[in-house]
C-alpha cells in the first residue's frame, strides 16, 4: 500500500499502524499512559552493589522492553555494560528502547544474533551494527523513531519500557541524578528524563556517587528505583568534546553563508525571532554569519532550541539570544553554561518535540538549519540511509522541526564525492518535502514551489536561485545518473513519523 | 574592456574534489597546476584528470589556466596537446627567462592546434617570472607573442635566486614587481602578483593585496578560497571613486560634444590621464556590477 507521499508499505508491515498522510494529520485526543510503580518506605536503600544486582532486582524477564538514553554519545560505556550482564544471566528476547545508538553499540550485534535483543527502536544507527542490520540481521525490523516521535510514543504506552538503565554523571544514593557535577559531564539529560517518568523500573548508573540531596537534579529521586555506583560512564572525550569548532571546509562555509543570506532576507529575521541550527559542519556555521548579521541589524532571538554548542553559549552571553532551551549538549562549554546561565534550560525531549503534548518548543520555532544525506524533486529529504542504501544515519530532531519551523532550511553539497545529493526519490523518507521550504547549496538556493510567497519574496534578492530539478540536471551533468540501489524483499526498518504513522520503511539491501 | 583577472586561484592538478568545486568561490581565472603541485609519478593522471574536467565541467565565464611542465621535462608537451584539446583558455609557462622560451612553448601549442583543428592563436599563454634573468628579460618576455595575456611574479623561487627570503613588508620583492608592472604595461598586457601563504594571516594578506593594487598590478594568485573575497573587496572601486570617476567622465563628454579641448571640472583641469583613469574605473566599476551607465544621472 502506498502513504499519501508514494512510499510504499508492505501489508505486513503495516499490521495495525497508520500510514503517512500528513504532517499534521494525526489530531485527536490522546491518552497518556502511566508506569506501574513499587513505593519505596522511609529507611529503605537504593544503593546496590553492582549492575547484576540491579537488573535482577528490577525482575527483569524474557520479552521485556529496556531503555537507555544516547547522552554519552560516542563515548557511551553503559548500554554494552548492562546488556553484557543481561545476557549473563540468560535473559532473552528482549525489546531494545535507546533514544539512539551509535558505533560504540557495536557488541550488540552478538547480543541480536544470540537472541538476548530481538527488537529494537532507535533514533539514529550507525557503524558495524547499522550495516549488518541493513543486511538483515534481525528478523523484526527496527523502528527508527524521531526525537519528538520516541516522547510521544512513550508517553502514549506505544512504548512500554519494563526497565530503563540510565547513566547519569553524578547522582546521590537516593537517585537525584544530574548531566554535570560529575567526571564525564553530559549536560542535558533532555532524552533520559522522559524515560524516568514512564518506566516500571528506573535504575541510575553513574561513577561519581556524591552526598544527599544531589540538586539541582535532572532526574528526580521520585522517580528512581536503585542507584549502582559503577567505574566508569564513559569516556569523558567521547560524552563531550571541549569545544566545537566552526568547520574551516570552504565548500561548507560558502553553503554557510548562502544559507544566512537566505534567512537574513527570507521575511523570518526580525527582533524577537528563534532559530535552531545544527551542530556540525554548514548548518553550524550558519550561525557564525547570522551572528554578524544580529549585529549589524541589532536583532535579538528570543530563543534557540536543540543541541547546543558553544557558539550558541556565546551568542547567548553576548546578549544576542535571550533564551536557550537545550536537549542535548555537545561540548563542556555548552555543558559549563547549563549550571551557570538561568536562561539556559534544560528540557525534555517532550518538550522539545513531541507533536501529541499541549504544544512542544519546536512549534514555537521561526528558522531551522538542517542536513541532509539526499533530497528528492519532491523535497522529501533522506538522513538515515546512504546513496547504497545502507543504515547510517539518525532521525533526531529533523522531522520535528522541520514540520514546525516557520522557515525550514535544509543544507547540502549538490554532490558528495561522485554522489549525487539531489535525486529523483531518495532511499528513505525522513521529513516529507512538504515540510521542507528552501534547499541552500555551494551554487545557489532551490525554494519549494509551495512557497510562493517565498519565490516571490526572493526575487529580486541577489542569490543565485534554481528550481531543484535545474540543480538535479546540473548534478547528472557533473556525475551522471547512477543506477537504483537493488534491495530484497525484506524490511530491516520502519521509519515512523513523529506521529507515530509510517512514512518509509528500509529494505534489507542486495 | 579585457576580462577581470583580479584573481587566479592555484589548484592541484591532481586533486579531483578541489578541480571539481574550484568554480563555485568566484575566482576570475583558475590555473590547474600540472607542475610543483604535483609529484612525479603523478604527472600523467593529473594530466588526464584535469584534460577530462576542462572538457566535462562548466566553470561559466572563469578563465581557465593550465600551468604545465616546462619543455625541458618529459611532461611538457604532452601537458601542452592535452590542455590545448581540452580547449583550456591560457598555458601558463613555469619559470619563463628568456623570450625564446616563449616561444619554443608557442611552436608547440601552435602545432597542436593545427593538428586538431582548433582556431591558431585562440590559446593564449602566461609568464611566469621566477628568477633573476625573468625579470631583466621582463619586457621582451611581455612582449615575445601575440597569444600572452599576462606575466605574474612567483616569489618563492626569485627571492631564492636573489639570496634572500620572504620579509613581511615585501621589500626584498620591489625590484621585480616594479620591473613586471612596467614590463606588462609597456607590452600592453596583464600583471600578476605572487601568492599569499599564510592562509591563515587575513590581515597580513590584506596589506600585501593593497600594496600590489598600489603598484598597479592587475590582480593576485591566490590559493585559497577565503583569499577571493579579501581580494575582490579592495579591487572594487569605492562608491566615492566612482562618483567622481563619473562626474569626470560625465564632463568629458559634455566638452566633446560642444568642441570644446579643454575641459575642467570644479574648476580643475582634466586632461586625458585622468579621464582615461576615470573610464577604466568605470569599466571596472560595471564589471563588478557596482555601475550602471546613467547612474549619475540618479540621486
Amino acid at each position: 500500500m502506498r502513504n499519501s507521499i508514494g512510499r510504499e508499505i508492505p501489508e505486513n508491515i503495516i499490521m495495525d499502524r497508520k500510514l503517512y498522510e500528513g504532517e499534521f494529520s494525526m489530531n485527536s485526543t490522546v491518552a497518556k499512559a502511566a508506569p506501574v510503580i513499587k513505593p519505596v518506605n522511609p529507611g529503605e536503600s537504593k544503593l546496590l552493589d553492582n549492575i547484576e544486582e540491579a537488573i535482577v532486582k528490577c525482575g527483569l524477564k524474557d520479552g521485556m522492553t529496556i531503555s537507555f538514553h544516547h547522552h554519552f554519545r560516542e563515548g557511551d560505556y553503559i548500554q554494552n555494560m548492562v546488556i553484557d550482564a543481561i545476557a549473563k544471566l540468560g535473559i532473552k528476547n528482549l525489546t531494545l528502547a535507546s533514544s539512539s545508538l551509535g558505533s560504540v553499540h557495536k557488541p550488540l550485534i552478538k547480543h541480536i544474533k544470540d537472541g538476548v535483543i530481538t527488537r529494537i527502536t532507535s533514533s539514529g544507527l550507525r557503524g558495524a551494527l547499522a550495516e549488518e542490520i541493513s543486511k538483515g540481521l534481525m528478523e523484526e525490523p527496527v523502528i527508527i523513531r524521531s526525537h519528538g516521535g520516541r516522547a510521544r510514543a512513550i508517553e502514549a504506552g506505544d512504548i512500554k519500557i519494563d526497565v530503563a538503565f540510565l547513566g547519569a554523571p553524578s547522582a546521590d544514593v537516593y537517585g537525584n541524578a544530574s548531566g554535570t557535577g560529575g567526571v564525564g559531564n553530559c549536560g542535558s539529560l533532555g532524552y533520559a528524563k522522559i524515560d524516568a517518568l514512564y518506566a516500571n523500573k528506573v535504575v541510575i548508573l553513574t561513577d561519581y556517587l556524591v552526598d544527599f540531596p544531589n540538586m539541582p537534579a535532572s532526574i528526580l529521586q521520585t522517580n528512581v528505583d536503585y542507584v549502582v555506583k559503577i567505574d566508569k560512564i564513559g569516556d569523558p572525550a567521547g560524552i563531550a568534546s571541549g569545544a566545537t569548532r566552526y568547520t574551516k571546509n570552504p565548500k561548507e562555509l560558502l553553503i554557510a553563508e548562502y544559507a544566512s543570506k537566505a534567512i537574513v532576507k527570507s521575511g523570518y529575521f526580525k527582533d524577537g525571532f528563534s532559530f535552531q541550527t545544527g551542530t556540525g559542519g554548514s548548518t553550524l556555521a550558519v550561525s557564525r554569519f547570522l551572528r554578524d548579521e544580529m549585529i549589524k541589524e541589532g536583532i535579538k532571538a528570543d530563543f534557540a532550541l536543540g543541541g547546543i554548542t558553544k557558539q550558541m553559549v556565546e551568542m547567548h552571553e553576548e546578549g544576542l539570544i535571550k533564551h536557550i532551551f537545550d536537549v542535548q549538549d555537545f561540548d563542556l562549554v555548552a555543558v559549563e553554561s547549563i549550571g551557570k546561565n538561568p536562561m539556559h534550560h534544560e528540557i525534555d525531549s517532550s518538550m522539545y518535540a513531541n507533536p501529541h503534548n499541549r504544544g512542544c518548543i519546536a512549534n514555537k520555532l521561526d528558522v531551522v538549519v538542517l542536513s541532509a544525506l539526499e533530497i528528492d524533486t519532491d523535497y522529501n529529504v533522506n538522513v538515515m540511509t546512504g546513496s547504497d542504501g545502507v543504515l547510517r544515519g539518525a532521525s533526531g530532531g529533523h522531522c520535528d522541526t522541520a514540520a514546525c519551523a516557520k522557515l525550514t532550511m535544509i543544507l547540502s553539497p549538490i554532490i558528495r564525492g561522485r554522489i549525487p545529493c539531489i535525486v529523483d526519490s531518495v532511499n528513505t523518507v525522513i521529513t516529507p518535502g512538504d515540510s521542507i521550504d528552501v534547499l541552500v547549496t555551494e551554487i545557489g538556493i532551490a525554494i519549494n514551489p509551495k512557497r510562493e510567497d517565498l519565490i516571490e519574496r526572493f526575487k529580486n534578492v541577489n542569490i543565485p536561485q534554481f528550481t531543484i530539478q535545474e540543480l538535479k540536471n546540473k548534478v547528472e551533468s557533473i556525475v551522471g545518473v547512477p543506477d537504483n540501489i537493488e534491495y530484497d524483499e525484506k524490511v530491516v526498518a520502519i521509519v515512523e513519523y513523529r506521529d507515530g504513522s509510517i512514512i518509509d520503511v528500509v529494505r534489507k539491501v542486495k | 574592456m579585457e576580462r577581470l583577472r583580479r584573481t587566479m586561484m592555484f589548484v592541484p592538478g591532481n586533486n579531483p574534489a578541489m578541480i571539481k568545486d574550484a568554480g563555485i568561490y568566484g575566482a576570475d581565472s583558475l590555473m590547474f597546476d600540472l607542475e610543483d603541485a604535483v609529484a612525479i609519478s603523478e604527472k600523467d593522471s593529473a594530466r588526464f584528470l584535469v584534460h577530462n574536467a576542462i572538457k566535462t565541467l562548466n566553470y561559466g565565464d572563469t578563465e581557465l589556466v593550465v600551468r604545465i611542465n616546462g619543455l625541458d621535462t618529459p611532461f611538457g608537451r604532452n601537458d601542452i596537446e592535452a590542455a590545448v584539446r581540452a580547449g583550456v583558455d591560457v598555458i601558463r609557462l613555469p619559470k619563463t627567462e628568456t623570450k625564446e622560451d616563449i616561444l619554443a612553448v608557442e611552436a608547440v601549442i601552435e602545432e597542436v592546434e593545427r593538428k586538431i583543428g582548433r582556431e591558431v592563436g585562440s590559446t593564449r599563454m602566461m609568464a611566469a617570472i621566477e628568477g633573476a634573468m625573468g625579470v631583466i628579460n621582463a619586457y621582451s618576455i611581455a612582449s615575445a607573442s601575440k597569444r600572452l595575456v599576462a606575466i605574474a611574479l612567483g616569489a618563492e623561487d626569485y627571492v631564492t635566486n636573489l639570496k634572500t627570503k620572504r620579509y613581511p613588508d615585501g621589500m626584498e620583492l620591489m625590484g621585480a614587481r616594479s620591473q613586471i608592472v612596467i614590463a606588462a604595461r609597456a607590452a600592453g598586457i596583464y600583471a600578476l602578483d605572487t601568492v599569499y601563504s599564510d592562509v591563515d594571516n587575513e590581515e597580513g594578506f590584506k596589506r600585501e593585496v593593497e600594496l600590489i593594487k598600489q603598484l598597479g598590478f592587475d590582480g593576485k594568485s591566490v590559493i585559497n578560497p577565503k583569499q577571493i573575497k579579501p581580494v575582490h573587496e579592495i579591487y572594487a572601486p569605492t562608491a566615492q571613486e566612482i562618483r567622481k570617476s563619473s562626474d569626470i567622465v560625465s564632463a568629458a563628454r559634455a566638452a566633446q560634444k560642444e568642441g570644446l579641448g579643454v575641459i575642467s571640472l570644479n574648476g580643475k583641469m582634466i586632461d586625458k590621464p585622468i579621464i582615461e583613469r576615470a573610464e577604466r574605473l568605470l569599466q571596472l566599476a560595471k564589471a563588478v556590477g557596482l555601475y550602471k551607465e546613467g547612474m549619475e544621472n540618479e540621486e
